[in-house]
């Protein structure tokens, strides 16, 4: 059955054998200078590409080594091995059952017995599912309010209050509610149009002051800052996946997947002539789930 | 190398084991082991090297980052971000590109592995689809490997997700959002999960733990699962001389396999270490730490999730709204698309076998060509996944070529469907021309005979139960066992 042969033929077997071994010698070798200076590397502080190189020269030449070893001086040759069946005999079949079924008394209500292992562990099991609720809270209205009130004054990442004359025309600016700045759910855009008698359904022009609009900055689509204004066309672009809303026809998705508008939240001014909300948003921001419209 | 080996102090030792245990009768088995070669069996062996280097590296982050939401400063050597406000996990990864010796090495090699593991568990997933591997018996093992390749998909994503940046935030946005999608239990989906609404207090400790230690076990189960199984069935092999179903024509696993394996292994994690090393991969530094209510343009996932993302782009703006309850858009792309992908996959060896009516024993692999109808489908799937591997990349493209975004994902719209299906037209074509220019190599019929005779005449795989082939091994073993 050993019909493993010689790697080489007797006679071209002595040069080649030199060769192989230099090239093993080599690869060893370099493998090891690499390893030391590696270590040197690390030692005088460290240098990521050096790092990198090193260690992939100490463990190419132990690669390289091995391979060329093992082509040119280990056995190779097929061997033919048979390959059996899978599946058992039917004797052996039987003898498994004949071991598997050994030393029950004889039981008269066996079922009933059986059923009722299985409804302690199965209720063992259920009760052990209960835990898995203190992983966090019942989900509240917190997806379905903001922090924006009547009156809330809108403020920008730095703290700062915005009035109408900030915002110049085509511009954009991100606020959230007083007392909120920077909370994730509440971050909403500022858009001035060039042209607010633009402004058609289902925009509320109500809702806007002296051409500024104020649409929540989460994309309905899978909740990304729609982070991107294109003034001219007066279009919010989302980054995520593309989904582009029209800011003049109430932030209206014209491409993209978004299925929805983005909400708007209603605008006015307080005696300080600052811009506040009137309102939170009338429906929930962000992307959307199972009950958004209960 | 040629003189008698005196008794070593390894061979001591040897022994030392061997009286405890009785080793080398299982040393001797596992040894004589035979592998079928091909280059193309080499790819799951890669995945497996992945695996480790992805283990090694990953134990030496665990020392240094810390996965905490915690509001924290950075005061390292990247100037920068000095004194910026951000969480401590990505603080910690900052310092693991900076300030800890060997740190960013390190991070870079477990990046590229992960991507290395995934890429070449896909590849070796197609070159045992399109060999008929999967067939009966091997329907366990394709299942155990999907759920591999679902494993590693998903850690990969966690993985990334760690480090709190803005890329790792704008991808758990979208998966928070996806979960939240899902009818009935989405909004108790994400509060559990995430310990809240989005951001969350939790969910990057708790990805922590899923990631450094429960899909690292459970893959770990799997691959020994996997490996005991190939064992117990020994490799497949393509047909050719001497080659029959009941035989393994190949080459013994030691010396020469065993010692080739591991000079793979070491030119694996060279290549990985070199890329580690001059690659940059996942600069955190540059996306910078994650506010919720910014994002980069142009994000792009690890190459894994590319589909996925792809798909959440391609979708048409729909959803389904009825008696007042809604199922938003994300959940047909982001879990119908997966779902029905996966399960797909795992039932794929049933349906085939019953579409074919073949439910016997295959050892032979299929040549491609001589399975037209297989081989078509697997270049339409490819094909299927790769456009949405590309649109996901819609963005990209769209500034690079100067065309209109809306001009490009309508293209991609369109090949979606009719890419897959030219490509099994001329997948399907050009496998029945090679087939005729070369017609398979049949099962060697003589040596089959005999094969199937040897199994007839004593009923049993000799080899599984005696544990050898050889005459003197058989010996052995009786020797050890009575
Ligand atoms: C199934 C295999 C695994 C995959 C696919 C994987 C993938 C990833 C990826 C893509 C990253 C982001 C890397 C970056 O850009 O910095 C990552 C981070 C990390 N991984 Fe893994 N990983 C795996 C297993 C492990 C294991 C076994 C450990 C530890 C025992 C580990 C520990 C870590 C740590 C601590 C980080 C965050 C630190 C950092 O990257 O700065 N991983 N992983
Ligand atoms: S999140 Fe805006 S398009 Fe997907």
């Amino acid at each position: 059955m050993d019909d493993i042969e010689p790697a080489a033929t007797e006679e071209d077997a002595a040069p080649r054998a030199a060769a192989g071994e230099r090239v093993v010698i080599a690869a060893f070798t370099a493998s090891m200078a690499a390893a030391l200076a590696l270590a040197v590397v690390y030692w005088r502080g460290g240098q990521a590409q050096l790092e990198g190189v090193l260690l992939a020269i100490s463990l190419g030449g132990i690669g390289v080594g091995m391979v060329v070893w093992a082509k040119r001086f280990l056995p190779s040759g097929e061997i033919t091995e048979e390959r059996g069946r899978m599946a058992s005999t039917d004797d052996e079949v039987a003898s498994f059952t004949h071991a598997f079924e050994q030393g029950e008394q004889a039981i008269q209500r066996r079922a009933l017995l059986l059923k009722l292992l299985g409804g302690a562990v199965g209720a063992l099991g259920v009760a052990a599912l209960f835990p898995i609720r203190s992983l966090g809270p019942r989900p509240g209205r917190g997806l379905f309010d903001t922090g924006f009130r009547n009156g809330t004054r809108l403020m920008t990442v730095d703290g700062r209050s915005v009035r109408p004359e900030d915002l110049s025309v085509g511009g954009v600016v991100t606020v959230w509610p007083e007392g909120h700045v920077g909370e994730p759910d509440s971050p909403t855009l500022l858009v001035r149009v060039d042209r607010p008698e633009l402004f058609r359904r289902p925009t509320r022009t109500q809702w806007t002051v002296e051409g500024i609009v104020a649409y929540s900055k989460l994309c309905t689509h899978t909740g990304c800052p729609v982070g991107l204004y294109q003034s001219r066309e007066r279009l919010l672009l989302c980054p995520c996946h593309q989904s582009t809303f029209d800011v003049v026809e109430g932030a209206k998705p014209i491409f993209g997947p978004a299925t929805r508008p983005l909400p708007q939240l209603p605008l006015g001014l307080n005696q300080a002539g600052e811009l506040v909300s009137t309102g939170d948003y009338r429906e929930p921001i962000g992307p959307g789930f199972w009950n958004r419209r209960r | 190398m040629n003189q008698p080996r005196p008794a070593t102090r390894s061979r001591r030792l040897a022994r030392w084991v061997d009286d405890r245990l009785g080793t080398a009768y299982l040393a001797t088995k596992a040894l004589r082991k035979v592998f079928p070669d091909h280059w193309s069996f080499m790819l799951g062996e890669l995945s497996l090297y992945s695996f480790v280097i992805l283990v090694v590296t990953g134990v030496y982050l665990t020392f240094f980052f810390d996965p905490s939401q915690a509001e924290s400063t950075y005061r390292g050597s990247y100037e920068a971000m000095r004194g910026v406000e951000m969480t401590a996990a990505y603080r910690s990864a900052l310092e693991l590109s900076f300030d800890v010796r060997a740190g960013l090495v390190m991070r870079q090699i477990h990046h590229w592995a992960a991507l290395l593991f995934v890429a070449t568990m896909a590849v070796h997933m197609a070159r045992v689809f399109f060999t008929g591997a999967f067939r009966r018996p091997r329907e366990i093992n394709w299942m155990v490997g999907v759920t591999l390749l679902i494993l590693a998909v998903f850690n990969g994503f966690a993985g990334y997700s760690l480090l709190d940046d803005q890329l790792s935030g704008t991808g758990l946005r979208i998966g928070y959002s996806i979960a939240l999608s899902v009818p009935l239990v989405g909004t108790w989906l994400v509060s559990l999960l995430f310990g809240g609404e989005f951001p969350g207090p939790d969910i990057i400790e708790r990805l922590y733990v899923i990631h450094i230690l429960l899909v690292p076990a459970v893959i770990a189960a799997l691959i020994g699962v996997h490996m005991a199984i190939l064992l117990r069935q020994k490799h497949t092999q393509f047909a050719g001389p001497g080659r029959a179903e009941g035989n393994v024509v190949g080459e013994r696993v030691w010396p020469t396999y065993a010692a080739k394996g591991l000079g793979l292994f070491f030119l694996t994690t060279a290549v990985l270490a070199a890329l580690g090393g001059l690659a940059q991969i996942n600069p955190i530094w540059i996306y910078g730490p994650f506010d919720p209510a910014e994002v980069s343009a142009a994000s792009q996932p690890d190459w894994y999730m590319g589909w996925l993302d792809g798909a959440m782009r391609l979708i048409p703006p729909w959803e389904v709204r009825a008696f007042g309850y809604e199922v938003p858009n994300p959940f047909f792309p982001g879990a119908v698309l997966p779902g029905v992908t996966f399960a797909l996959l795992y039932l794929w060896p049933f349906l085939e076998a019953r579409f074919t009516g073949d439910r016997s024993e295959h050892h032979l692999l299929d040549r491609p060509r001589d399975r037209p109808v297989r081989t078509a489908m697997g270049v339409a799937t490819i094909a299927f996944y790769g456009v949405l591997f590309l649109a996901g990349g819609g963005d990209v493209l769209s500034t690079t070529f100067g065309v209109s975004v809306n001009a490009v994902f309508q293209a991609f719209r369109v090949l979606l469907f009719v890419l897959p299906a030219a490509s099994a037209w001329v997948a399907y074509r050009l496998c029945r021309d090679l087939a005729q220019r070369d017609p398979a190599p049949a099962d060697d019929g003589s040596v089959a005979m005999t094969a199937l005779a040897g199994v007839a005449e004593d009923g049993r795989d000799q080899d599984d139960r005696a544990g050898h082939d050889g005459p003197e091994a058989q010996g052995q073993a009786v020797g050890k066992h009575h």
